[in-house]
Formats: structure tokens, sequence, C-alpha cells
């Protein structure tokens, strides 16, 4: 069933904001078998002007991934998850994220598709601090297949 | 040292690198990034859903060919804008060798801004598994 394509502009205010720890960003690293010193040492990172340990890029992930759950989920919508697979992810760093960052993510509904009986949607993370201060934005492009794909 | 943008040229190659993903991996990184879709640790799942195998997370993909260009980076901050389509699964077998991947990277671009594209190529079987991955650095 095709995305009804009025839910385009849609915004999903942020739920609770994110504490980024500093072991959350060592596990990540280690995760991805990222042995840059700025992501583990906290000396590395001041060196480099930081106040902590500083998140692999595509750690933006972690909270677009959790924020966008309010999409995915919204009965509305009529997203069905079981067919769905992630088609292009896109960062814009304002900066990097850093261990004790506290954010929220908003996330807006920036398309919706219909081709050959696939459903395409595209969700923005704007990823702020509790302050307001920009830090990054994400593009996921999620393509619901069709039941009766050939 | 960082790259600077008066020794950067177009066409200039990263150092490339070579990643095995096993499953082991692919638990450590559900766990890291919360991302417990099924089709990445269950096998009888993933081939249900028309799968040939478990296949890896496309953003642990991501992560690792990302590390090409963080590596060569030094100052994390360097890095403007990172993105990539997901073309092909990687499949990852049951076994200690797991998969490989290989990721090559090259100047595609200088503007006249200070930042440098940098275009991404990583295979997997012999086939590429992300398209249009390019990454946006700022050299000094």
């Amino acid at each position: 069933m095709a995305l009804n394509p009025d839910f385009v502009g849609r915004v999903y205010p942020p739920g609770p904001s994110y504490v980024v720890a500093r072991e959350k960003i060592r596990e990540f690293a280690a995760a991805i078998g990222d042995a840059n010193p700025v992501s583990h040492d906290v000396s590395a990172a001041r060196a480099f002007g930081y106040a902590d340990v500083v998140a692999p890029p595509t750690f933006a992930v972690v909270l677009s991934l959790q924020a966008s759950g309010a999409v995915i989920r919204d009965p509305e919508l009529g997203l069905d998850y079981s067919r769905v697979v992630h088609g292009e992810q896109r960062f814009e760093y304002r900066r990097p994220i850093v261990a004790g960052d506290e954010l929220v993510v908003s996330t807006t509904i920036e398309s919706i598709r219909t081709t050959a009986g696939n459903d395409m949607i595209t969700t923005r993370g704007d990823i702020t601090t509790v302050e307001g201060e920009p830090v990054a934005t994400t593009r996921a492009l999620l393509v619901a297949r069709g039941p009766e794909e050939a | 040292m960082a790259p600077r943008l008066a020794d950067v040229e177009v066409g200039a190659e990263l150092p490339s690198q070579s990643f095995t993903i096993t499953r082991a991996d692919l638990v450590r990184y559900a766990g890291a990034s919360g991302d417990f879709n099924v089709i990445h640790w269950n096998e009888r799942v993933a081939t249900a859903v028309g799968l040939p195998d478990v296949i890896a997370h496309g953003m642990l993909t991501m992560a690792l060919a990302g590390r090409v260009v963080t590596d060569w980076l030094d100052d994390p901050a360097a890095l403007l804008e990172y993105g990539v389509r997901f073309t092909r699964p990687v499949i990852v077998p049951d076994d200690d060798a797991g998969a490989e991947i290989t990721v090559s990277a090259s100047v595609s671009a200088i503007d006249d801004d200070g930042t440098a594209r940098i275009a991404l190529t990583a295979t997997f079987d012999g086939a590429t598994v992300l398209g249009k991955a390019q990454a946006v650095v700022r050299l000094s």
C-alpha cells in the first residue's frame, strides 16, 4: 500500500534527551574497529581542543535511529517495517559529537515516493544540543519493498 | 600529520584498507549501535525474508569505509559530510573467516573554499556494495 504523501513535512519533536557517555563512545569505536586515540583517550581528545573523547562520525546514527522510531511506529503513516531496507544514509556535521553532550533529535519526513510498488521515504534528523546548538543533520532513505515485487 | 590542502591534488589516493566482518562483529555492532534487526544475526529469519544468509548492517560497512577517511584526516572536525547508498548486501557466513571488504578512496574534487571531495569504493566478493559514497573534508 502506498504511503500517504500528505505526511511530507511532518515533524516529530524530540523525545527525551540523549546524554553521550564516554564509555558508549569507546564501545562504539571498538565495535567498528576504530583505534583513533581521540575516541578512546581523553588526553588525545583534549590535545585537539575537545572536552572529552570524540565519537566516530557514524555514531550520529545511534541517535537518529532511536528518534526515527517515532516515524516507523506512527500508525497513521502505516510503514511496514518488516519490509524496510536501508537504501541510503547521509550525514552533515557542524561539529563532532563529544562525550558529555546532551543532545536531542527532531525528525522530519522530507519526501515520500512510490516507484514500481516500492515506498521510499526520506527522513531527516536534526541533532542539536538541549541548548539548541546545531551538531549534525542525518538523512536516511528507507525503502519498503512492495508485497508483490516480481 | 594531517594532509594539507596545498599538498593534495585531484586523483590522489588515500591509503586503502581491508576489513573482516565476522558474526561476532555483527553482534558487537548491534549492541553498540542499538540496531538489533534480526537479519543481522539470525540466519533462520534472514533466509525466511529471502536473503542468502545473515547480512552485515549497512551502517557497519559505512562506518568501516569511513575509517579510510578519518584515519587519513587528523582532526575529526575536518569531516563535514559523509554519505553512501547501500547497493548490495554484505553476506556474513557462520564461520571464522567472515566477510572481507576492501575500501579504496581518492580525492575527486578540490573546491575553492578549502574543501575536498573524497570518492570511496567498497568491494565485497568482487562487487561494489556502496554507491555514490562520498565524503567532504576541510583541509587547512
